[in-house]
């Protein structure tokens, strides 16, 4: 029996794209498999009809653990509870910080081989061989596990969400202990935004600005050139410059910011690491502009200006003024 | 407070890294650097030392890898460790994460250490994942990627970006903690600093000395098995425009997006 247990992040009453993602995922290769998905859900008080909804996406029964929410080390009890009950060959986990550290954390509990970042995963011979790109994306591992249960961690995004179960799954309580170690951090304060709350989710062309903008007043060029395009138009910001204040959370592309994918993709001073990559990749048109001839960004844009934003942008926003008004 | 740094020697972003075929494992015999993302949790480590809420006795850079890793641990005492362990075994190339992780907390244990520091990420690996298999076989609380980190007695206030905004954790010490590239400016090593730090204390420490299950580690016994290598699928390289007069440059950006009906 090779069945794969699903983890679930979910907040606010609501479950996480990517944790839909890979249960989708979960049902897919358990059929496969001749096995089942079924998903697992930790906190405090999780309603019971929010569990039951994983059925929609091929879950064929939903665990839900109580304990405390937010951090990855309850889970990694809890799961190992769980794969330790009821015979599981994989544990999936959809893109995301979390499934990261509860996966690593489970690896080294269980023994287990882990692989993450990984995009596609294929049955073959009654198991799984996980997918992974490497080096910057220039190459592909695949991965086989040795181990009595795989662990599988996946790239943000890259699980999509399909609704093909048969409605709401059955639900079971879990128990589990906690671990002492697990018991040692506590959650203070969970999901604080940090700066205006601003809509990029929505927008046709997105104007993004990274590290490269040098300090936080350059989002000036960018929100001016922004506004040249007008219409539905906004600015979006890298993790680097969020985390060092220079702009709003609410327009975070990538790995825990948001997802995206508009018209238009003007990146400006942002290198392209992998993490605001799966945020933005699926943009119609990416263009880039870096003074780095070898940042990785020029790897998948469309258009790639090696340059001073400094000097380009104004330039620029002028003459997209220009022409709008021709 | 006994703070260990782990570290560990990269490939320069400077060389082309490629994947040695018979293996399907990366080559990684062009190594040279110390991991970029390590100098932030080197820089931490020295900001606890220097900010003098708790007293700090020693840091200890700590690494596992090839006779060049030593380069790694030169360049993290010149940063502000105290000394440093290496552990070189032919016994552990080739370990997944999961054994790597393994072996690392065998090597840590012997420090006892309250505080375990490392970089997000490496640089070339691209894991975010070895802190938490190390606090699993250390059994401490873990948490990674974190921004923000004030020192109370006995634990840490932690901050950190996660899915759906910021968190802030409180952990208690012992602890292994992720740092990210936004918890600080790392400082430049001093010259003096440079030319001392091969005189500081490295020890190297094989499998058997820190009661490492050899059984556990190296490739061979690796749960995960990378068993091939391939190109992703091609993708078509974009234009490039390199800026020598502004002005043209521009003209080329505003008929490119015309063309398309951008504007």
């Amino acid at each position: 029996m090779a069945n794969i247990l699903v983890y679930a992040l979910h907040y606010n009453g609501a479950i996480n794209k990517n944790s839909l993602g890979a249960v989708s995922e979960g049902a897919k290769l358990a059929a496969e498999l001749g096995g089942e998905a079924h998903a697992i859900l930790l906190g405090e008080n999780v309603p019971q009809d929010l569990a039951a909804s994983l059925g929609n996406y091929g879950a064929k029964k939903v665990l839900v653990a109580e304990g405390p929410e937010g951090l990855a080390q309850p889970l990694v009890d809890a799961m190992a509870k769980a794969i330790g009950d009821g015979g599981y060959s994989y544990a999936l986990f959809g893109g995301g910080l979390l499934g990261f550290e509860i996966g690593a954390g489970l690896a080294a509990r269980l023994g287990a081989g882990v692989a993450m970042e990984v995009t596609n995963v294929r049955a073959e011979g009654g198991e799984l061989i996980a997918e992974r790109p490497i080096l910057g994306d220039s190459a592909i591992s695949e991965i086989k596990y040795r181990s009595s249960v795989g662990i599988i961690i996946g790239r943000l995004n890259a699980f999509e969400i399909k609704e093909t179960g048969d409605g709401p799954a059955p639900v079971e309580q879990l128990s589990f202990e906690l671990s002492a170690h697990a018991g040692q951090a506590t959650m203070v304060t969970r999901g604080e935004q940090r700066g205006a709350d601003v809509d990029i989710e929505g927008a046709d062309i997105l104007v993004a600005g990274g590290r490269g903008l040098g300090k936080a007043e350059g989002f000036q060029l960018c929100e001016e050139l922004a506004a040249a395009f007008g219409g539905n138009s906004a600015v979006a910001a890298t993790r680097a410059v969020v985390d060092a204040g220079w702009y709003p959370y609410a327009a975070q592309i990538g790995q825990t910011g948001k997802t995206v994918s508009p018209k238009l993709y003007l990146a400006a001073g942002i290198s392209g690491a992998i993490q605001h990559k799966v945020g933005m990749q699926s943009s119609e048109n990416i263009v880039a502009i870096n003074k780095d001839a070898n940042a990785p960004i020029f790897e998948f844009s469309d258009l790639g200006v090696v340059g001073d934003l400094n000097k380009i942008l104004p330039k620029l926003t002028e003459a997209v003024k220009a022409k709008k008004d021709s | 407070m006994k703070i260990c740094v782990l570290v560990k020697e990269v490939p320069d972003a400077a060389v082309e890294k490629r994947i040695d075929p018979s293996t399907g494992r990366m080559d990684r015999s062009g190594e040279k650097n110390l991991n970029p993302y390590d100098t932030h949790a080197i820089e931490a480590a020295m900001q606890i030392k220097e900010g003098g809420e708790v007293p700090v006795e020693e840091i200890v850079a700590v690494t596992m890898g090839p006779d060049s890793a030593v380069r790694a641990l030169h360049k993290a005492v010149s940063l502000g460790a105290d000394r440093s362990v290496h552990l070189s075994d032919p016994a552990v190339a080739g370990s997944d994460v999961a054994a790597t992780g393994y072996a690392l907390a065998k090597t840590l244990q012997r420090e006892s250490p309250d505080l375990v520091l490392l970089g997000q990420q490496s640089d070339d690996g691209e894991c975010y994942t070895i802190g938490a298999v190390v606090a699993e076989h250390l059994g401490m609380p873990s948490l990674t990627q974190v921004i923000k980190m004030d020192v109370e007695s006995e634990s840490l206030r932690c901050e950190r970006q996660a899915e759906y905004g910021y968190d802030t954790v409180q952990v208690k010490l012992p602890a292994v903690i992720s740092v990210g590239d936004a918890i600080n400016e790392p400082r430049y090593p001093s010259l003096k600093a440079i030319m001392g730090a091969k005189k500081k204390p490295l020890q190297t420490v094989t499998v058997g000395e820190v009661e490492i299950d050899p059984g556990k580690v190296g490739g061979e016994n690796s749960a995960a098995q990378w068993v091939a290598a391939k190109a992703p699928p091609a993708k078509a390289a974009g234009e490039i425009i390199e800026d020598e007069d502004t002005g043209e440059t521009v003209e080329k950006i505003v008929s490119w997006l015309d063309e398309r009906k951008l504007i």
